[in-house]
């Protein structure tokens, strides 16, 4: 599938079809119009999804969770992932 | 991070995603839950040997609390079946009440209540998934083991839900000697419908244990639904129930697991919690609904679930050079044939299973299902023998959640992937 890859700078939000059910590791993402399933497999992740919901970009979501520079392009990956499954959309004004 | 990169090892280590999964969640991701034994038809290899209700069946207003309980637990979706669940009065009410409280509903029908109204309204819900059933590619297949006109009444339902502008509902069939040379056909009205053909392995569960015999596919039928799953991939679905014919060549899409009581579960009408969707029978019986802490406790505290979730012994099968792939097969398939659990399948490709029922003492009884439903016009009660068979699953493979199984799962189809968000690949119920 050929999506551009998640821009930091830009606004996400979790899908509004999609449910966050947390688990010790990280937690699950199910999304009720694909059917499909999604695992953030740690909860640094689950703290930038998160914290999307409040934050002006993906950056900064990434900031509030702790994130260190060197880890972003990392977590960057992990919301394209999510972004290709639909978990995640940009925000729209 | 990247857990599912890490090699296989033979000692789980704490952290990874996969150990978990083969510990259990909190919830399931989601569960089978058989609404009703009342169905308006007498399918010769019905799992759940359905036919009268029973009276001791859940109350809409226990059924709603159920979903209350399912909802706090966050698990995302039930799959509805019974019996014939649109028979229940209730079961819009319940159907409406689920959606209402962020539980997803996939339900399997006969589609005898489908009317172009029912498809109407379904059509319009991102959170309802129906499945018809169907056995047949043609109305003399089919019929012999749904009952006359099961099958006329399977193409108006998917033809009032076409009209509805419901794509892709699921069209599932139980393969069967009588049916594997139409799997093409299958496949066409599937497309004709613009649905997703699923197929499922016939299992001797319930009045499946009458007519297995006869039923169940013949090893060259089943190189052929291998070679044809192989060919066309995820398009079709198989709720994962083939993980034994992984043996032949390479895996199938899916998980090819066993997740019994790990990931999902079955709730009968009557409220019993059972490990899986397949194997109605108290050996695998976990708990009820209405007992003190409801479903909650039964999943996360009762002793066969705990039990489930301990590592497992793969028993004889564990030196074979397939055990990687095919993991001993099916559970409920072994044990309501009388075979060890940590055993070969009984449809084992290496011939096994066959030599092991050849081996069978004659004297033998063969673990019958706890319940029959069936019609008493129809059905004559069967003797109600026993045999103890220690409950184990076998061996999973280290490096992969024991995810999915036989049973319904949004993870069947999803491989790991390298990336710290892993995802499945849809829906493979």
């Amino acid at each position: 599938m050929s999506i551009s890859p998640v821009d930091l700078d830009l606004a996400w939000d979790i899908h509004p079809q999609v449910s966050v059910r947390p688990e010790p590791f990280g937690a699950l993402l199910y999304h009720f119009g694909t059917r499909k399933l999604s695992f953030l497999k740690d909860l640094t992740l689950l703290a930038i999804v998160r914290a999307l919901a409040e934050s002006t970009s993906a950056r900064e979501a990434c900031v509030a969770a702790g994130v260190a520079d060197s880890d972003v392009e990392r977590y960057r990956q992990a919301l394209d992932t999510l972004v290709r499954s639909s978990m995640l959309v940009e925000r729209t004004p | 991070m990247t857990l599912l990169e890490a090699p296989p090892k033979q000692t789980p280590s704490p952290g990874r995603l996969v150990d978990m999964f083969e510990h259990g969640l909190d919830s399931p991701i989601c569960l089978t839950w058989e609404l009703t034994y009342a169905c308006n038809l007498s399918c010769v290899h019905c799992l759940s040997s359905s036919g009268r209700r029973d009276p001791r069946e859940l109350t809409t207003e226990e059924c709603k609390g159920v979903i209350d309980e399912l909802q706090r637990m966050q698990v995302f979706y039930v799959n509805i079946g019974g019996g014939e669940p649109t028979v229940r009065s209730d079961f819009w009410e319940l159907v409406d009440y689920a959606t209402a409280h962020q539980v997803g509903v996939k339900f399997s029908t006969n589609g005898v209540k489908i009317t172009p109204e029912v498809a109407q309204r379904l059509a319009s819900s991102d959170y309802v998934d129906v499945q018809i059933s169907l056995d047949g590619a043609t109305a003399d297949v089919n019929d012999v083991v749904r009952g006359p006109g099961s099958y006329d009444t399977a193409i108006r339902a998917m033809t009032n839900l076409s009209d509805a502008g419901f794509t892709g509902f699921k069209i599932s069939v139980v393969c069967t000697r009588q049916n594997i040379p139409q799997l093409d056909e299958f496949k066409a009205i599937a497309d004709r419908f613009g649905a997703q053909l699923r197929l499922t392995r016939l299992r001797p569960s319930g009045r499946g244990a009458d007519v297995w015999d006869e039923l169940h596919p013949t090893s060259e039928q089943q190189r052929e639904l291998y070679d044809w799953l192989v060919a066309n991939g995820e398009n079709v679905l198989t709720g994962d129930s083939f993980f034994h014919l992984s043996a032949y060549g390479s895996a199938l899409p899916g998980l090819n697991l066993c997740g019994a009581g790990r990931v999902v579960c079955l709730i009968d009408p009557i409220g019993d919690v059972y490990a899986c969707p397949f194997a109605i029978h108290e050996e695998f019986l976990a708990g009820n609904v209405r007992s003190e802490g409801g479903f909650q406790e039964v999943w996360r505290h009762s002793e066969l679930f705990t039990r489930l979730r301990q590592p497992q012994s793969g028993g004889a099968c564990t030196s074979c050079q397939f055990f990687d792939s095919c993991k001993g097969g099916c559970m409920a398939a072994k044990f309501f044939t009388g075979l060890p659990l940590d055993g070969p399948d009984p449809e084992c490709v290496r011939g096994f299973g066959e030599t092991a029922l050849a081996q069978r003492a004659q004297d033998q009884a063969v673990p019958k299902p706890d319940g029959d439903h069936s019609h008493r016009t129809t059905r004559a009660e069967r003797p109600r023998t026993r045999v103890a068979i220690p409950v184990s699953i076998s061996l999973r493979r280290p490096d992969r959640p024991p995810v999915s199984a036989c049973a319904e799962d949004p993870l069947a189809g999803f491989s790991p992937t390298q990336s710290d968000a892993g995802h499945g690949t849809g829906c493979a119920c």
